[in-house]
């Protein structure tokens, strides 16, 4: 019997396995931030621990940082701290920093594939549950909680249980309007946000072949929000092509050898899945989010269910809070909705290609009035694309605002929040309660979809004016 | 980590589905640089009117003085979305040792148990059961043996745990003590590969 991409990666960094137990997993490489890593440095120390491969870890500042002025002083105190706190310990330990004011800086998971670090056939870990972005590139990328970070800061390892393997054939053709966020958003409505909770997914198909690798990314980085571990694309030329000459990226005879080593990694055609998901893209059209978790989306022209219509009693209740929380009604469309912010950023939509999208919308049009426009680039590479291919002039005319680099309004942490009660159509991924400010009401989209909105500050239909 | 065998106690219920970690602790409180303190802000802003300490909302159940005891329990999906740890410190630092839902979240999972919070996973409708007893009932939950037990009428389910896991709670070990023994092992792997 073949074996799976999956397989074929895993079985390769098992050290050891414990009789009906975890096995010990080795890890390539291991992304950190400011925010999940200061108490598993405190951690290593308190054992009287060094970081164990100081050269296989990564770090940034990115998830608490203010998206202007980055170069004066941090003002929130505690913040500061933090991000003062990844520089010593970085320093400490011996671990190269991408902090502010550094032109590798911005999100994590847009660094590491930007820079030439993710690579196929490793496995990555980062503090982040987005860090099933590097999938994309035929990687076991996953996220990971601070005692984790601990272990591998002290270990270059983890216990893990191999998960169960899920796989979705995506076949056909896509229609006009529809991304590959629209993919990501209509496959976690089918299978809801728990549906993926134990196995580890891998995206296959036709569709999922002719996507860029920024596409690509865009998937794997919301497997998470189906409660998957992890998702994952298997490497070809589009992969190969994008990694070639980066940064990091392996050069000369190295990169012929690592190509040899790359073009192995694919799933058998007689493996095995646990539970395999045809999806036929026909079925896509533009999606968004109208609940209080990623996996309570439509499409743009549908109608939200009727919270009568749910039979389980469980759902229907959190139906009605979350539609409650969002100032929502079932049976309603969301066409037409006032929105007050559009947010475009995030490890999941951030990158350059987004914003090229973004701007052959909107390029020659104003914003509405009514709505506020934001633009978190993903990282200062992208930042410095935007200005290079005069994407900035198209933005600042139709009056979106250019920020820095940053997590920024995806999770709130910084000052980028949005008010109690207001609409923000964001490209982000995630839509729960208080998630971009307290009392804050996400609808999750396409950056197709948010420029859409920006324009005409409603809820827009993108085929309508494509 | 406390060593732990019986947890037997009383309970919160939160008969909410598909909690996720930022409600758990909203990415505002992250910014601390230790591991404690977190329970202040366990469940802040639905715990808070206008997320003001002084202004309890009477409905939520940390806030209504019947309840008590170092066991929570929620509707299923508990602890998806951002793998913040701080998730499991909260619930530790407020006095949580035991979390029982018919689902839980991967990350959060790992994140409980490696800061020796169980979760204890049910059938929907032993889950049910808990939610219908009143706020003096207790729960005994027993590692070693993996069982649950209503109290009141003896009704019981045994829930998974792997055997590593068990070994460590109730001894008090973790991962990385583990980990660490194995040194010599991860030296070979990394001189073979």
């Amino acid at each position: 019997m073949g074996t799976t991409l999956f397989e074929k990666i895993w079985d390769k960094h098992v050290v050891k396995t414990i009789p009906q137990g975890p096995s010990i997993l080795y890890i390539d490489k291991h992304f950190i931030h400011e925010v999940t890593s200061p108490q598993a440095f405190s951690g290593i120390e308190k054992r009287g621990l060094k970081v164990y491969r100081p050269k296989q870890v990564v770090a940034t500042a990115d998830h608490n940082v203010p998206t202007i002025n980055q170069h004066l002083p941090i003002k929130d105190a505690l913040s500061r701290i933090q991000v003062q706190q990844l520089k010593d310990n970085c320093e400490k330990h011996d671990i190269e920093l991408y902090g502010l004011g550094h032109p590798y800086q911005g999100i994590v998971h847009v660094i590491g594939p930007e820079l030439g670090i993710t690579q196929p056939g490793m496995t990555i870990v980062c503090g982040d549950s987005h860090t099933s972005t590097h999938g994309a590139f035929g990687s076991i990328a996953f996220g990971i909680g601070t005692s984790e970070v601990e272990m591998v800061f002290a270990t270059q390892c983890l216990l893990q249980t191999k998960p169960k393997l899920l796989r979705f054939n995506i076949e056909g053709e896509l229609n006009k309007g529809v991304v590959s966020k629209d993919i990501i958003l209509y496959i976690i409505s089918k299978i809801t946000a728990a549906g993926g909770t134990g196995y580890f997914v891998e995206f296959a198909g036709s569709v999922i072949r002719n996507l860029s690798m920024e596409a690509r990314m865009t998937i794997c980085n919301m497997s998470i929000e189906m409660g998957a571990r992890g998702g994952m694309i298997a490497p070809d030329e589009t992969t190969f092509n994008y990694i070639k000459g980066r940064q990091f990226a392996p050069q000369g005879e190295e990169w012929e050898r690592k190509l040899g080593e790359w073009k192995e990694l694919k799933t058998d055609e007689d493996a095995v899945f646990d539970k395999e998901i045809d999806i036929d893209a026909a079925d896509i059209q533009p999606m968004i989010t109208y609940g209080t978790n990623p996996g309570l989306g439509i499409a743009i022209n549908a109608l939200i269910p009727a919270t009568e219509s749910i039979a389980d009693e469980g759902e229907r209740k959190n139906l009605v809070q979350a539609l409650e929380y969002m100032g929502l009604h079932g049976g309603q469309t969301l066409l037409g909705t006032p929105v007050q912010h559009v947010f475009i950023g995030s490890c999941t939509n951030s990158r350059i290609e987004d914003l090229r999208l973004v701007a052959e919308v909107i390029k020659g049009k104003k914003k509405n009035a009514n709505v506020q426009v934001m633009i978190v680039p993903g990282s200062q590479q992208v930042v410095a694309q935007v200005y290079a291919e005069g994407l900035d002039k198209i933005f600042i005319e139709a009056g979106f605002e250019i920020r820095q680099a940053g997590c920024s309004a995806c999770l709130g942490m910084n000052e980028d929040k949005i008010p109690a009660g207001d609409y923000c159509v964001s490209t982000s991924n995630r839509n729960f309660e208080g998630r971009q400010g307290a009392g804050a009401r996400t609808l999750l989209v396409s950056p197709l979809t948010a420029a859409a909105a920006a324009i005409t500050g409603v809820i827009t239909d993108v085929r309508e004016i494509l | 980590m406390e060593k732990l065998t019986i947890i037997k106690s009383t309970f919160y219920p939160l008969p909410i589905e598909n909690v996720d970690t930022d409600q758990i602790i909203p990415a505002r409180f992250l910014k601390a640089t230790t591991r404690d303190g977190f329970g202040k802000n366990l469940f802040r802003d639905w715990r808070y009117i206008n997320n003001d300490e002084t202004q309890p909302k009477p409905d939520f159940v940390l806030n209504q003085p019947q309840y008590h005891g170092q066991i929570l329990i929620a509707g299923k999906n508990f602890g998806c979305g951002s793998s913040r740890e701080h998730a499991a410190w909260s619930l530790l630092d407020f006095g949580f040792k035991v979390i029982v839902s018919s689902f839980f979240a991967d990350i959060f999972k790992n994140n409980a148990l490696n800061n020796g919070v169980v979760p204890v996973m049910v059938t929907d409708a032993f889950l049910e059961k808990i939610f219908q007893l009143g706020c003096e009932d207790t729960l005994t939950v027993n590692i070693e043996d993996q069982t649950i037990i209503i109290d009141i009428t003896g009704e019981e389910e045994t829930f998974e745990i792997s055997n590593y896991k068990k070994t460590c709670l109730i001894n008090g070990y973790d991962d990385i003590d583990y980990l660490l023994s194995n040194k010599e092992y991860i030296e070979a792997f990394e001189t073979a590969s």
